[in-house]
């Protein structure tokens, strides 16, 4: 899909001033394939230009950015979305990853940190930011394993590892994954699959927490 | 719990939602209502016909609320002497005609004296009435005698009524009645439909008529009884559906006034915050470390309203009982007093208690120290509440430092942080590598039994 070596971007976002902002946040690093302002524009030009990245603002009328990607998702699962909300409530950041993002930032990240993020979701890997990992350390954490939990629970999904647990605890301390890697004496590599496999977990768990988030969020 | 006292501007909220606000000369009425906060008064001041419980002109409302008695209760009783009598609708009329509506005191009657032509259109009724008199008469049909001087009675004064109701109120009958005449909920259905019907309703309404006054009955009880219900059967017939349209007018008229009695306060509240910092923004706009300094706490401040419906200003003036809440604490006061952005995360929390509180304090040391010293424009704090034990870590990528070649006073803060969580049998590791940055991690064992 890669005709150049940067990666093909698609923004959405209903407020045309922070469009500017991110469009000269990006510069001449990802290739800007198109812009849309609202839900269904976005759908049918995300559909016919197939970017590599989806930049989506989560609030926005006509359903949110959670309904672009229910739309696009299941028959372009090829193509990525990175959420970008000014919310850090853990409900819509919990909604946007279990839509299928593929990462979370909030919109006051700065411009490097924003491309270093499209470049790693372009690339196939997830982006959590330290207060995303922090929820995920929550609704993973707050029940002891063991313990009672309502319908069938898979201890293949709905548990992480020691060691992703020791990932997202120091992306939480606002650890780069070079940094974690250093730490951990592991590579980079090895701390981004970490990172992708929490989010498929996070994405297919029915653990309590999540399934709760996400129904609230569905009722509004 | 003090909230600071806040500016409202009332010319605001009247001119942009409500609909009377001419009639408010800042009476504490007016006020009272512009602010949604009305309530009926109960037994006391003067009879007005009321604006809120209105069907028609608002009078069993006014009298309702004049005797402090249930609305319905009183439009129960004003339908009955409807009914017995003409007389109670022609008296209905005159009171729409004498008593002033709430929030003023010229009442319709007073304008109608001078409308000339509005008297003459009504004393024009008067070779109707006798006409209307000698038909029944001639027809031996004593009930339409009796009906139709009250009949004319409210007919004049209806129109005097219109031809003088203030705009707001003449709007209003013009939508009922075109409402009436198109025919209640479904304004599409036919027009045969809407004939048929009221057809229906008037066969009805005068086999009532015809039951009460046909004294050939035998069982007598049926006459009074069989009869009215015939006649409020037609009425319905007739008159429900708009009665329906205009109770669902009503009520989408009280919702829409809900909704912005809703935007008048989150004007209100917008005015108070963002729009003074945005000012304050402009008025230091030379001064980038303020800018940033003022939008990172109007933009808290918003946040926390918005996603926590937290009231703006409430600020600080809580008590702080929770670790997550102690964590906001240290990154609001210490983003305030700096200008550097702190970004907390929690997992998990726990009630304060003398412990916890210690290591909110070590924990803010550090965070002051790293907003002080490390030159870097933000600090990260991540605290994680486990059963067995609390971390807070404080991360900053500033200048960083060599610990054996420090300053005595940082030393002596460093200590501080470490003697501190010491005494309470924690611990604090300090990292710091030249040039990347500084961590300060701090720990402290907890025992669920004690707590």
């Amino acid at each position: 899909m890669k005709t150049t070596g940067m990666p093909r971007v698609f923004l959405v976002d209903d407020h045309h001033l922070f469009r500017a902002g991110v469009r000269s946040a990006l510069g001449d690093a990802v290739e800007l394939v198109g812009e849309a302002d609202e839900v269904s524009a976005a759908i049918e030009l995300i559909a016919e230009r197939l970017p590599d990245v989806v930049l989506l603002d989560v609030h926005m009328p006509g359903g949110g950015g959670r309904a672009v990607i229910e739309a696009i998702h299941p028959s372009h699962p090829e193509v990525r979305f990175l959420a970008l909300s000014v919310s850090d409530a853990p409900e819509d950041v919990i909604a946007v990853i279990r839509a299928g993002a593929r990462g979370y930032v909030t919109k006051t990240i700065s411009g490097p940190e924003l491309i270093q993020a499209v470049t790693r979701v372009a690339g196939g890997d997830a982006v959590f930011s330290p207060r995303l990992a922090g929820f995920v350390l929550d609704a993973f954490a707050s029940m002891p394993p063991g313990s009672e939990l309502p319908g069938p629970f898979d201890p293949e999904l709905d548990n992480l590892s020691p060691r992703e647990r020791e990932v997202l605890r120091l992306i939480a301390r606002g650890y780069t994954y070079k940094e974690i890697a250093r730490e951990l004496v592991i590579s980079v590599k090895t701390v981004e699959s970490h990172v992708s496999s929490v989010l498929r977990k996070l994405q297919l768990s029915t653990r309590h927490e999540l399934t709760r988030w996400a129904a609230e969020r569905r009722l509004i | 719990m003090v909230a600071a006292p806040r500016r409202r501007d009332h010319r605001y909220i009247t001119d942009q939602f409500n609909p009377w606000q001419h009639h408010y000369d800042g009476t504490q009425d007016g006020r009272a209502f512009a602010r949604g906060r009305y309530r009926r008064h109960r037994g006391q001041g003067r009879l007005q016909r009321s604006r809120e419980d209105k069907m028609i002109a608002g009078i069993a409302g006014g009298i309702a609320a004049r005797l402090g008695r249930d609305v319905t209760i009183v439009r129960i009783v004003l339908v009955l002497t409807a009914l017995v009598s003409g007389f109670g609708v022609a008296a209905y009329v005159l009171a729409w005609l004498l008593l002033p509506v709430e929030g003023s005191t010229e009442t319709i009657g007073a304008r109608a004296l001078s409308d000339r032509q509005g008297i003459t259109m009504a004393v024009g009724l008067l070779p109707a009435l006798i006409v209307v008199l000698l038909v029944g008469s001639a027809l031996h049909a004593g009930f339409v005698s009796s009906w139709g001087l009250p009949i004319l009675i409210s007919a004049a004064g209806l129109i005097l009524v219109f031809r003088n109701a203030e705009d707001d109120e003449r709007a209003w009958l013009v939508t009922s009645v075109k409402a009436w005449l198109q025919l209640g909920p479904e304004p599409r259905r036919s027009r045969r439909f809407f004939f048929a019907r009221i057809a229906a309703g008037v066969v009805i309404f005068a086999m009532g008529v015809a039951v009460i006054s046909d004294s050939a009955l035998r069982r007598s009880w049926f006459r009074p009884f069989g009869g009215a219900l015939l006649m409020i059967a037609g009425t319905v017939v007739i008159l429900g559906p708009w009665w329906l349209r205009l109770g669902l007018d009503l009520i989408h008229e009280r919702q829409a006034r809900i909704r912005a009695e809703e935007r008048a306060d989150m004007a209100a509240r917008v005015h108070d915050s963002v729009l003074q910092t945005l000012a304050m923004i402009q008025r230091s706009a030379d001064q980038p470390q303020e800018v940033a300094k003022l939008a990172r706490a109007q933009e808290r401040e918003l946040r926390s309203w918005l996603f926590e419906g937290r009231t703006p200003g409430s600020f600080g003036a809580e008590g702080v009982a929770t670790l997550s809440a102690g964590v906001e604490q240290i990154e609001r006061e210490v983003e305030a007093a700096h200008g550097v952005a702190v970004d907390a995360v929690t997992v998990g929390d726990a009630p304060l208690d003398d412990e916890l509180r210690e290591l909110l304090a070590a924990g803010r040391e550090a965070t002051v120290n790293a907003a002080k010293w490390s030159g870097a424009s933000s600090v990260s704090i991540f605290v994680e509440a486990e059963p067995k034990r609390v971390s807070m870590f404080v991360r900053d990528r500033g200048a960083g430092f060599d610990s054996d070649s420090v300053a005595d006073d940082r030393k002596g803060i460093a200590e501080s942080i470490r003697g501190r969580m010491q005494r309470h049998g924690g611990t604090a590791v300090i990292r710091s590598v030249p040039g990347e940055g500084t961590e300060v991690e701090l720990s402290l064992p907890r025992h669920p039994s004690r707590a």
